[in-house]
């Protein structure tokens, strides 16, 4: 049998994440694709520590640490420094959804507003895991954190960066997931051949942050798609809407939840509130992709 | 993958440190195999090669062994236990019943 997904592993084993960390396999993927040719911009995350104590690094390739703020600024002027030499490098900016969502928003703002040549790479884990599971502009209704325990839970829902990204008219835009390994780095290839910025937001699931099982990290990426909780989708020019997976008969929102502890305090009324929200969100999309 | 080498730098005085915090080595040295409460074992006899294991491996602690049969190239997941956390994965992913099985670790 032929292997689906590139063979050459840039990233190295004996990294830091946890067993079964989503954004560990996000890396191995995107670097997969991306390849050697291909530095980072990391601002503070889980990443930070999971590639390792300097002078070690698990991921083979140049990375910059930065400020949680300074993802896309620093890459961009990553790039205007290769660029000036006459390098064609692969400038990434490697962020969690705390860095994107929240506190690096305005950095990458400006950098999608000057359609700078760069990847803006989001790994998806749904709450400011590094520093113990506080709540993120990306964590979804009715969850618990640290900072919305289960007596009072998130009220609001998952903010929809990815329309944001749409409004700047940027080249490329895609999510991805983990459980779709081939998805995901089609997209890459894809966003490769294209110049100025593109970005993906990959999900990935975190288990001690969701209180889940490590074994089902991809069980629920999977789950996750299945009930369009999370939908994969790809968009050109920030107007051409598409579904990469179109899934023909969704499965309750209860089957994803139920398997997550961060969901364990549901009532009936909130799960129901949460399916709502998912047909809700889906027919708005559809209005985009125009189905 | 860069030639393995388990070598770890550990610099004795700040004077010591290079002048720019740059990475030297891999992270090799850090045997996570330690980690692992549940090692998961493959039955060769059932594994069909599929390498859907490989491809899910968040370490990765598989790697895809080439080989060839009738012409055909072909891949066999061989798990590398000093670094395999036990995390699972490959074992609920893996289609083939029984093909990926579990031991305690320490058994
Ligand atoms: C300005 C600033 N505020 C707070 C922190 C502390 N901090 C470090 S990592 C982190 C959480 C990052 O969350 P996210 O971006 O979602 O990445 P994850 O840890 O989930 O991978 C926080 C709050 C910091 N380093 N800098
Ligand atoms: S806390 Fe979550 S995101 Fe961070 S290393 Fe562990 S599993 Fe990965
Ligand atoms: S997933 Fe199972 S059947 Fe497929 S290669 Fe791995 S062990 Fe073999
Ligand atoms: S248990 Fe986890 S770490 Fe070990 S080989 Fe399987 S997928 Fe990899
Ligand atoms: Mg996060």
């Amino acid at each position: 049998m032929k292997l689906t997904i590139p063979e050459e592993e840039v990233m190295g084993h004996g990294h830091l994440a946890c067993q079964g960390c989503g954004g560990a396999l996000a890396m191995r993927y995107t670097l997969k694709t991306l390849g050697r040719n291909t530095v980072l911009s990391v601002p503070a995350c889980c990443w930070s520590v999971i590639d390792g104590p300097f002078p070690h690094s698990a991921v083979n390739i140049p990375v910059f640490h930065t400020a949680f703020e300074a993802a896309a600024s620093t890459a961009s002027g990553i790039k205007a420094g290769f660029e000036i030499q006459g390098k064609d490098v692969n400038v990434v900016a490697w962020a969690g959804d705390g860095g994107t969502y929240d506190i690096g928003i305005q950095a990458l703002s400006g950098a999608a507003e000057r359609n700078d040549d760069i990847f803006y790479i989001c790994y998806d884990n749904e709450a400011y895991m590094n520093t113990g599971v506080q709540r993120s502009g990306s964590t979804p209704l009715k969850a618990w954190t640290t900072t919305t325990p289960v007596a009072h839970p998130k009220d609001r829902p998952k903010k929809d960066l990815i329309s944001i990204m749409a409004a700047h008219r940027i080249p490329y835009i895609a999510t991805a997931s983990v459980a779709y390994p081939e998805d995901l780095t089609a997209k890459l290839e894809k966003a490769k051949n294209i110049k100025g910025t593109r970005f993906l937001l990959i999900f990935s699931p975190c288990p001690p942050g969701w209180k889940a099982d490590p074994k089902n990290t991809i069980k629920l990426a999977r789950l996750a798609v299945e009930t369009k909780v999370f939908n994969l989708l790809e968009i050109e020019n920030g107007l051409d809407w598409r579904i990469t997976k179109k899934i023909r008969k969704p499965k309750p929102v209860i089957e994803y939840l139920k398997l997550q502890g961060r969901f364990r305090h549901l009532t009936e009324d909130d799960v129901s509130l949460i399916q709502e929200n998912v047909e809700k969100e889906w027919n708005i999309l559809m209005n985009k992709v125009g189905e | 993958m860069p030639e393995k080498t388990e070598k770890q730098i550990v610099f004795d005085k700040v004077k010591d440190t290079p002048p720019l915090a740059v990475s030297l080595y891999t992270m090799d040295y850090n045997k996570t195999g330690s980690w692992r409460n549940v090692r998961p074992v493959i039955d060769y006899e059932k594994c069909t090669g599929c390498m859907t294991c490989w491809k899910f491996c968040p370490e990765p602690a598989i790697d895809a062994e080439k080989y060839e049969e009738d012409g055909k190239e072909k891949y066999k997941p061989v798990i590398d236990y000093e670094y395999c956390k036990g995390c699972g994965i490959c074992w609920v992913e893996c289609p083939v019943e029984g093909a990926i099985y579990t031991e305690e670790e320490g058994e």
